[in-house]
């Protein structure tokens, strides 16, 4: 008897992905340590806002950075000249970060001397807002050059984050941006998410950025 | 373009169902996706093509069932279809209100396989 059989599986693609992403969390909060994932297209300012936040936290928190590259070591080589610890995972051309990589890079780091530990993912909106990293929380970049339509085409990331950052606020006077427009446009896709306006190369509204993390680490760690 | 992880997850799977019921050959995969996914399925196929050879799954076909994403209006209650990547704004096409929250359009799972 060779009848067709049907199984009934009904479980998720990247359910290893997502196991090893909870490990994660409960290992970090064993440890009180928060992580943040930072996902950004290529040169949306992912490391230039990771500089700014480490000067805006610098003395609050004990902070490392986990750099995600496809194959260089240029941005851990910025974050390092900061004094703060960057381990760089080299993907080899992979297009995000998953949970098993982040886990390596914890391996490398002592977490009792931690507070934070900043992801910063591959330049990339598709991929990584598939594969969970095993972060308290997920923050992405969109840069005004990039325009006010990104949430339309890249609907998944907005979903999965808990602030976006609009950085690069210094180009608005030059560029076709609907402020209004995008956050309307964020908002309904998903209603919770933090919004910050923000130029990195000015400063202009890193304050308030850097005090939304603060807070987020502080209630995480009490 | 991360398909061939999300591949190799799948064929992971199917594997261990196909061998718990001790299988022979896998005839199909069913997987459902939400359109806010953007892997492709010509590609899932193609891979899976690639890596399933030499296994109980080598020639299984998948079938994508794509689930549309859907917001339920938060003024009349009624849930509709949005094609997200065209529209500029989300507007209840019942009664036109703007608020709207999101309902589904994320899934992501293997729902079955056909085997012999």
């Amino acid at each position: 008897m060779t009848g067709i059989r049907l199984i009934e599986i009904k479980e998720g693609i990247l359910a290893d992905n997502d196991k090893a992403a909870e490990e994660i969390r409960k290992q970090l909060r064993s440890r009180q340590v928060f992580m943040l994932n930072l996902m950004a297209s290529p040169g949306g300012g992912k490391t230039s806002l990771i500089i700014q936040t480490l000067r805006g936290l610098k003395g609050l928190f004990r902070t490392a950075v986990i750099e995600g590259d496809i194959d260089s070591m240029v941005d851990a080589e910025k974050v390092a000249q900061e004094g703060i610890p960057a381990v760089q995972l080299r993907t080899g051309g992979a297009c995000h970060l998953d949970a098993v990589m982040v886990d390596m890079a914890l391996r490398e780091m002592d977490l009792f001397a931690l507070d934070l530990i900043i992801v910063e993912n591959i330049g990339n909106l598709v991929c990584p807002a598939e594969f969970d990293t095993g972060a308290v929380k997920n923050v992405m970049i969109l840069s005004v050059p990039e325009g006010d339509d990104k949430p339309l085409k890249y609907p998944l990331m907005f979903t999965i984050c808990d602030a976006l950052v609009v950085n690069k606020t210094d180009y608005l006077a030059m560029a076709d941006f609907d402020m209004k427009v995008l956050k309307e446009r964020v908002l309904t896709l998903n209603p919770k998410i933090k919004i910050f306006e923000v130029s990195c190369k000015t400063g202009e509204g890193i304050p308030a950025w850097t005090q939304w993390l603060r807070e987020e680490v502080e209630a995480f760690k009490r | 373009m991360h398909e061939l992880p999300v591949t190799e997850n799948i064929l992971k799977v199917v594997l261990r169902h196909a061998e718990e019921a001790k299988a022979v050959r896998v005839i199909s995969v069913s997987l459902r996706i939400g359109e806010l996914s953007d892997v492709i399925d010509e590609w899932l196929q193609r891979y899976f093509d690639h890596l399933s050879r030499g296994t109980v799954a080598e020639g299984a076909g998948l079938l994508v069932e794509r689930m549309p994403v859907v917001f339920r209006c938060e003024g009349c209650g009624k849930s509709f279809h949005v094609n997200i990547r065209e529209v500029r704004d989300v507007v209840c096409p019942a009664c036109g209100g703007g608020k709207a929250s999101f309902v589904s359009g994320r899934e992501f799972f293997i729902k079955s396989i056909e085997v012999i």
